[in-house]
């Protein structure tokens, strides 16, 4: 579980997910990238959400991260995943968030994304990678 | 050029020991940690203000060869035990962000 506006401790879910995708002998190239993801979805849970967990599922084919928030959830997705747009808080964007590259990034970062939100309920983000590609 | 010898040249203070035999092949000089993750490449020096627990996470998930904390602005001990503690190499500059990214940018050779 992850606690609303904990940015310090946040970042630490991405290195437990690392450390387990290195013990299961995941490849290196989706260590590198499901820690980028699961930093950007951690980091995302801890500023706009009231709480929530993230899954992590290993497969012989692939990777998913499931990330699922209590929170006010994403009126308009597009716009969230538009580079450069963002409602963090200014005590986040002093710590260098918000700079509307987040959902962006982990876009980038994985192989396939879903963003699912309901007003007032919550957002839920599946990441997936691809194993096997060499 | 290794960390060591960047540090050396460019007289950084060492907080946090890392492998400072670690090869330095570029550098990237960003406040933003968004930024860092999706630019920064492995192997850079990482050039910055910002010094709370999220820096060594982000050095770590971008595997940069370092760390610089410019201005004189140090981290608190739990970020340099951090630091520690995941291998990151944490240093620390008198000077501002234009006066260490132009001196490593010459020590780089451009």
């Amino acid at each position: 579980m992850l606690q609303a506006g904990n940015l310090e401790e946040a970042g630490s879910v991405s290195g437990d997910v690392r450390r387990e995708l290195a013990t299961l002998k995941v490849e290196e190239d989706i260590i590198r990238r499901a820690g980028i993801v699961c930093f950007e979805g951690e980091m995302n849970i801890a500023m706009y959400s009231q709480g929530g967990r993230i899954i992590l599922l290993v497969a012989d084919d692939r990777v998913e991260l499931l990330f699922s928030d209590r929170g006010p959830g994403i009126p308009d997705i597009e716009l969230a995943r538009t580079p450069g747009y963002s409602t963090a808080p200014d005590w986040a964007r002093e710590m260098g968030f918000g700079a509307g590259m987040g959902i962006p990034n982990m876009e980038r970062q994985s192989d396939r994304m879903e963003v699912r939100s309901r007003l007032d309920g919550g957002t839920v983000i599946r990441a997936m990678f691809q194993r096997g590609k060499g | 050029m290794t960390v060591a010898e960047v540090s050396e040249h460019l007289s950084l203070e060492v907080l946090a020991e890392g492998d400072l035999n670690a090869p330095v092949r570029s550098g990237y000089c960003s406040d933003l940690l968004s930024d860092v993750l999706a630019h920064a490449g492995g192997g850079d020096v990482w050039i910055t203000h910002q010094r709370h627990m999220n820096v060594v996470a982000v050095a770590k998930l971008r595997e940069v060869a370092a760390v610089v904390i410019v201005h004189g602005a140090s981290p608190n001990e739990q970020v340099v035990e951090r630091a520690r503690s995941e291998g990151v190499s944490l240093l620390m500059s008198d000077e501002n962000a234009f006066q260490v990214a132009g001196k490593l940018y010459q020590l780089l050779g451009g």
